[in-house]
């Protein structure tokens, strides 16, 4: 066997669809690390400040209302009088225009610019917090979507002002128990396009006059709504917008003088009403800023900024609000608001511009060096940059001080750019997608598809190959050590990325190359004949149900209603494919035995292989697996939790712990069904075993089947009765209860690791009986007493003793070493070995068998009925798979080899995302069982790595068992063979049975694992692409953030798990067979004594 | 021959297409308030019925059916409650299908036993009609060298077009347009009704081209 062509062909395939994962995600998903860090009044910012940096003068406002209008572009505020046919977006708004021309020192109207994610909720964490939000903010909780960060609403809390709110209820999740009082509506419905508006309408004026506020924030979602729903050219925007006028103009009548207004939109849209990206008419919203006192020391001037960048309101409120600026904001005050040094007259109150410039540098730098410290995302080369620029700046600016001097306009103009130029930093790195990144990400992604497929097809060829990855690899490594080289030399830095691109790409194409060169010259070696037919081949063997089944699967993906819906397409797409067999069996006619012509003579059509007895049991068992697997299918859904997206569901009662259930009665039943099914797992998996003779000899494995498994669920049990104690009946035995809730599961784990270390030390469940010389015992049956403490039946011994294959290799010993002692020979066998048949699938089960125990452990009790269904599924597929192809190489239409066909694989690994949705999983961040990480760990833990993986084995664990168990999918045809289907010849007797034959054939069982491992790799790769595609595609669309990002992840997170745990899969059977050898070698010197 | 026997078929076929289209139009005409999605119950019986009742007349004006080997009145009966019975399985066969595919178990179980009556008298109905009431006959017929004439292998191409128009019709489901013809189980049944014409139309048609090819074993 070829173990390390398989084994390094398949480690390089999973290393490059990783890169491309990696270089994807690399340039798509933005990270950030938050600094949970908060400014306070007293804070000294360096270098030398005075006493109390922040809020050092009396705040020029003692009151702010925000009016946020969501979606509120920029040309929807503006307002045109050359216009005469307005559009039903444009000139809806003339409050802006004519208070900005009649009050010019009171008013202004600005493009306010968002950054991407142009999303409700990333925009509002962004101008509270004054950073740029990016998709995933690595913060302290991941479960909760608060904002812990620093941001404008805390600080106002912390000085006493009471902030009311009241519109979208996004506000509530992320600032909950912040607000001094909250009206929050429902924002869920797009459709709906007057229930926020009027329930704010309802109380806003009544709390503008009231004097129980400081800070009014109302969030009106009627035009974002109305633009999701109609787009913005549209009748219904033009109403919405006129009523969003006749507010605007109450609230401005309502107003005292020590009030500052803000109208803001948060984001723009699109012309179909969509928002989310980049382009200018999604970032580009409207900021309008009133206040019945003047507010301006003029009207517009020169230096006024053309567009003011979302992040810059948080400093600028905060100082005029006189609250310490959020400490990881990076936004610029917004001069115009402040007066010019030295022209502070009566009304204009509070800090000249140079001064609030110079305490939102110091607060900028500051948090730069906070940041710098904790994370290396930003360049080494640009941060010092930045540090030189602001030492420079704060020279100048404190020798102005010192010397009394008035700051030189060019000092405003030098500390400004400091902070544009620290902002355009922190943009490049968190806010801005990398289309080149995520475009060599596509294109690995696509080349490592359609190498993984080509190596599937190609498996018998290259699996002689021995050197076919040695050549590329070196070659791209060393090429991915130029491009790091040459970027060291260039650019003084190394970018991991780019050289891991580079190195993939070159061994993709060389590799590519290679195994096209393969080919020829074997189609060289067969003759002309070969190239033409297998090109016909392979454009045949494209279009069948199953890679159409796949199609459709990677289709789904691009939808967001499909991906919601994702759990029942899958089921829907397994039954269609599990239908698919029968019918297609019928199709061949060999479903049902051929009917015999009476007419014709029998003699002259060669005899039937098999029976039609035979084939009637074949084909009844295949449609009573079919059975099994669509009752299985149907049961799952009954599993199922529910996304948020999906209104009227009811997640299932089976994914609450027992502890939660109020109900005793109930608690009961659900227990005891939990408790069925286990034992169930237990017996089904004993039972095989058993069944097979495997259960017979001493070794390890079967340690671990005979004790470990049963010990294993007499302790899940245990800790489901535990966990499911309420807490103040048995107060006696509180510190037992609590003493057990640690000490049960470690022992499950511990339990668990001891099981999997002896299965891998001695995987063999071989069982050597010796016989007594070979003429006492011709005649004689086994005795019976052995008989029952084995628990092999008559039939099954028949079946499944193996003593052919030992005696034909004894006698091939015999000829090769000792030719003359033929008369040994001739009595026949002398041992018999119990369980060879099934030497390779029974530590592979036994393996899926603890795993899922494990896995099981982490999951509440109830997903232990879903878990059975798992291995029900598991099993009917596979009896499935061995009928059908039982049936078919009958009429030899199922050509040589061990080879898996596409259908059981593809069924295969859509039921692994089947269960995943089956066991209570979605694919988004709110659904991940965190609980999972406390199990045995009730007191939380000191490092990440460990609750990580446990929360990575309970989110993936479908998919890790049908990884580990794909193996399986090769074993089975060979176990459940029929016996009378082998050719009538001369050898017969002598041909291996079962598992051995794999033996027989290493070439062929080489190729054919090969082609499974790439074949399930394939068909998770391209689900991969398939979401890659569309977050790629869709970067734009509304549910982006909320659907295809977090698929996205999930997606890739189930590859890298289903990759690594094939690959265990693979090395088990690799350990399996090196044992195998072992006691061949072991055994047949010491027999032929 | 050949000619002539799919002359027949065509013009039955034609027949068949032309009462589908009847029965969506007359009932519109003569009824008031019915529409294909607002009264979809109805449209379905209406389209079931017609395809059945002309269906039957059809292949029994044409003797297509094969012959019965008695003629006494007994044994006529006990093939109509045969017929009868393997008719009413069928709904029962179909609806199970249908649910178990992921239609609602309770809450529309009218609507989805609909769909199965109308599935079964655009399919099942057929092989009745053409096979009579024997299913091991009904099972042959669908294999690759199954077909015995060229009713047969139209019985094949509608069937398959019909089962496959209605598991195509599942798939706009899921998606949140909103349309009235997502509602359950307007697309299906739609999807088989349009499967079932397309089928009627491409069966002439093939045969038609593959006629060299075809060859039927003499009964």
């Amino acid at each position: 066997m070829k173990r390390l062509v398989i084994l390094s062909l398949l480690l390089w395939m999973c290393a490059v669809f990783y890169v491309g994962i990696y270089l994807f995600v690399g340039g798509f998903l933005l990270v950030r690390l938050e600094v949970n860090r908060t400014s306070t009044c007293e804070d000294v910012l360096l270098p030398a400040g005075e006493q109390g940096d922040f809020c050092p003068a009396k705040p020029r406002f003692r009151r702010a209302v925000l009016l946020i209008i969501d979606a509120l572009r920029f040309d929807f505020a503006r307002f045109d009088h050359a216009n005469t046919a307005p559009r039903p977006y444009e000139n809806k708004l003339p409050v802006f225009e004519e208070t900005v021309s009649s009050q010019p020192s009171h008013s202004r109207l600005y493009p306010f610019r968002a950054d991407p994610p142009t999303t409700t909720m990333q925009r509002i964490k962004g101008f509270t917090t004054g950073s740029l939000p990016t998709f995933i903010d690595v913060g302290n909780n991941f479960a909760s979507s608060a904002i812990l960060e620093d941001n404008l609403i805390h600080q106002l809390g912390q000085l006493g002002k009471r902030v009311v709110f009241m519109g979208d209820d996004t506000w509530e999740s992320l600032f909950p128990k912040k607000f001094y009082r909250s009206l929050p509506f429902p924002s869920f419905n797009v459709k709906d396009l007057h229930t926020v508006d009027n329930g704010i309408l309802q109380h806003l004026y009544s709390t503008v006059v009231g004097d129980d506020w400081d800070v009014l924030v109302a969030h009106f979602l009627g035009v974002d709504h109305c633009g999701h729903r109609f787009g913005p050219d549209h009748p219904a925007m033009a109403d919405k917008l006129t009523q969003m006028d006749g507010v605007i103009r109450s609230v401005m009548e309502r107003l005292q003088n020590d009030t500052l207004l803000v109208v803001m939109g948060d984001h723009g849209m699109t012309d179909t009403g969509d928002h989310g990206g980049e382009s200018q008419k999604e970032t580009d919203a409207a900021l309008f800023l009133y206040s019945p006192s003047p507010l301006f020391s003029g009207p517009p001037s020169k230096s006024e900024p053309q567009v003011v960048p979302q992040t810059d309101l948080v400093p600028t409120l905060a100082l005029q609000l006189g609250v310490p600026i959020p400490y990881s904001s990076v936004g610029q005050v917004l001069l115009p608001l402040f007066p010019p040094h030295g022209q502070m007259k009566g009304a204009l109150e509070g800090l000249s511009q140079v001064e609030a410039l110079w305490i939102n540098v110091k607060q900028v730098n500051r948090f730069l060096e906070t940041y710098s410290s904790m994370a290396k995302d930003i360049p080494p080369e640009s941060l010092s940059k930045l540090q030189e620029q602001f030492s420079h700046v704060s020279t100048e600016y404190l020798t102005a001080v010192k010397n009394g001097l008035s700051p030189s306009p060019e000092l405003v103009v030098s500390l400004q750019s400091y902070l544009t130029s620290v902002r355009e930093t922190c943009r490049a790195t968190w806010a801005r997608f990398n289309p080149l990144k995520m475009a060599a990400g596509l294109a690995i992604l696509l080349f490592a598809c359609v190498l993984c497929f080509i190596l599937s097809e190609l498996s018998c060829l290259l699996v002689r190959e021995s050197s076919l990855l040695k050549a590329p690899v070196v070659a791209a490594l060393s090429i991915g050590f130029c491009v790091a080289a040459g970027q060291l030399f260039a650019r003084g830095y190394v970018e991991v990325a780019w050289c891991l691109a580079a190195t993939a790409i070159v061994s993709e194409l060389l590799v590519l190359w290679r195994v096209h060169r393969v080919k020829a010259s074997t189609a060289l070696g067969n003759g002309a004949k070969a190239p033409k037919r297998a090109g016909w081949l392979s454009l045949h063997r494209l279009v069948t149900p199953a890679l159409l089944v796949l199609l459709l699967r990677g289709a789904s993906l691009l939808s967001d209603s499909y991906v919601i819906a994702e759990g029942r397409v899958v089921t829907f797409l397994i039954f269609s494919l599990g239908l698919y067999v029968p019918i297609h069996l019928n199709w061949d006619g060999l479903l049902l035995p051929a009917n015999h012509d009476p007419l014709k003579p029998v003699g002259l059509l060669p005899a039937p292989a098999l029976s039609p007895s035979a084939i009637r049991k074949e084909s009844c068992t295949l449609l009573a697996c079919l059975g099994l697997l669509v009752g299985s299918l149907y049961l799952s859904l009954s599993f199922h939790n529910c996304r948020e997206e999906q209104g009227s569901c009811q997640p299932s009662p089976f994914l609450f712990p027992l502890s939660r259930l109020q109900n005793s009665q109930l608690k009961n039943l659900h227990y005891i069904l939990s408790l069925a099914s286990i034992g169930l797992w237990t017996y089904l998996l004993r039972r095989w075993l058993r069944h097979y003779g495997n259960l017979n000899s001493s070794g390890g494995a079967v340690f671990t089947a005979r004790w470990i498994l049963p010990l294993l669920s007499i302790c899940l049990g245990l800790n489901w009765a535990v966990g499911a104690t309420p807490e103040d009946s048995f107060r006696s035995m509180a510190e037992l209860l609590s003493v057990a809730q640690v000490a049960l599961p470690r022992t499950i784990f511990s339990l668990l690791g001891l099981g999997m270390l002896l299965l891998w030390l001695d995987p063999i469940t071989v069982f050597l009986k010796t016989r007594a010389s070979a003429p006492a015992r011709s005649s004689n049956l086994p005795p019976p007493r052995y008989r029952a403490s084995t628990g092999i039946s008559t039939q099954a011994e028949l079946h499944h003793l193996i003593p052919q294959i030992y005696q034909r290799m004894r006698r091939n010993l015999e000829e090769d070493d000792e030719p003359g002692e033929g008369a040994e020979a001739d009595g026949r066998p002398a041992v018999e070995a119990y369980g060879l048949g099934t030497v390779y699938s029974a530590p592979q089960l036994l393996f899926c068998g603890l795993l899922g125990m494990g896995l099981l452990l982490l999951h509440a009790e109830g997903m232990a009925l879903s878990f059975l269904l798992l291995l029900l599924e598991m099993g009917a597929l596979l009896h499935i798979h061995a009928s059908s192809t039982t049936l078919s190489s009958l009429h030899g239409t199922h050509y040589g080899g061990f080879n898996v066909p596409w259908t059981p694989v593809v069924l295969w690994s859509l039921a692994a995302t089947q269960f995943f949705h089956a066991t209570g999983h979605l694919p988004t961040f709110p659904s991940i069982q965190w609980g999972a990480a406390f199990v045995g760990f009730p007191g939380g833990h000191t490092g990440t790595i460990l609750p990580a993986s446990l929360v990575t084995l309970n989110t993936f664990s479908s998919h890790i068992l049908f990884a580990v168990g794909c193996p399986l999918l090769l074993f089975w045809p060979l176990v459940c063979e029929v016996r009378g289907n082998r050719r009538v010849g001369g050898e017969d007797g002598e041909d291996a049975v079962m598992e051995m034959r794999l033996r027989e054939n290493p070439q062929q069982f080489s190729s054919a694992l090969l082609q499974l491992s790439t074949r399930y790799l394939f068909i998770h790769g391209t689900q991969v692409f398939a979401s890659v595609c569309a977050a790629a595609i869709l970067r734009r669309h509304l549910m982006v953030w909320k659907v295809f990002a977090p698929k996205l992840m999930f997606e890739a997170s189930g590859f890298l798990v289903t990759s690594v745990f094939l690959l265990i899969g693979i090395t088990l059977v690799m350990r399996v067979d090196v044992a195998v050898g072992g006691w061949f070698k072991r055994l047949i010197p010491e027999a032929s004594r | 021959m050949w000619d002539q026997e799919i002359r027949a078929m065509a013009s039955t076929h034609a027949i068949l297409a032309s009462t589908v289209f009847v029965a969506t139009v007359a009932p519109k005409v003569l009824l008031r308030g019915f529409s294909v999605y607002g009264t979809h119950l109805l449209w379905m019986y209406c389209m079931a019925g017609a395809v059945g009742v002309v269906n039957v007349s059809v292949f029994w004006l044409l003797g297509i059916s094969p012959p019965t080997k008695k003629h006494t009145v007994g044994y006529k009966l006990s093939r109509l409650v045969r017929s009868c019975l393997y008719l009413f399985l069928s709904c029962l066969f179909f609806h199970t299908v249908v649910v178990l595919y992921g239609a609602p178990l309770i809450e529309s179980a009218v609507e989805t036993f609909s769909l199965a009556v109308l599935l079964t008298s655009l399919t099942t109905l057929r092989c009745l009609c053409v096979l009579g009431p024997n299913v091991q006959a009904w099972i042959r017929v669908f294999s690759r060298h199954g077909a015995m004439s060229v009713w047969d292998t139209s019985l094949q191409i509608t069937t398959g077009t019909t089962v496959i128009g209605a598991w195509l019709g599942a798939f706009p489901i899921p998606l949140d347009w909103d349309r009235p013809w997502q509602v359950w189980p307007v697309s299906c049944s739609m999807g088989s009704v349009i499967g079932f014409v397309s089928g009627l139309v491409a069966a002439p048609t093939w045969i038609h081209y593959h006629r060299k090819q075809l060859t039927y074993k003499c009964k």
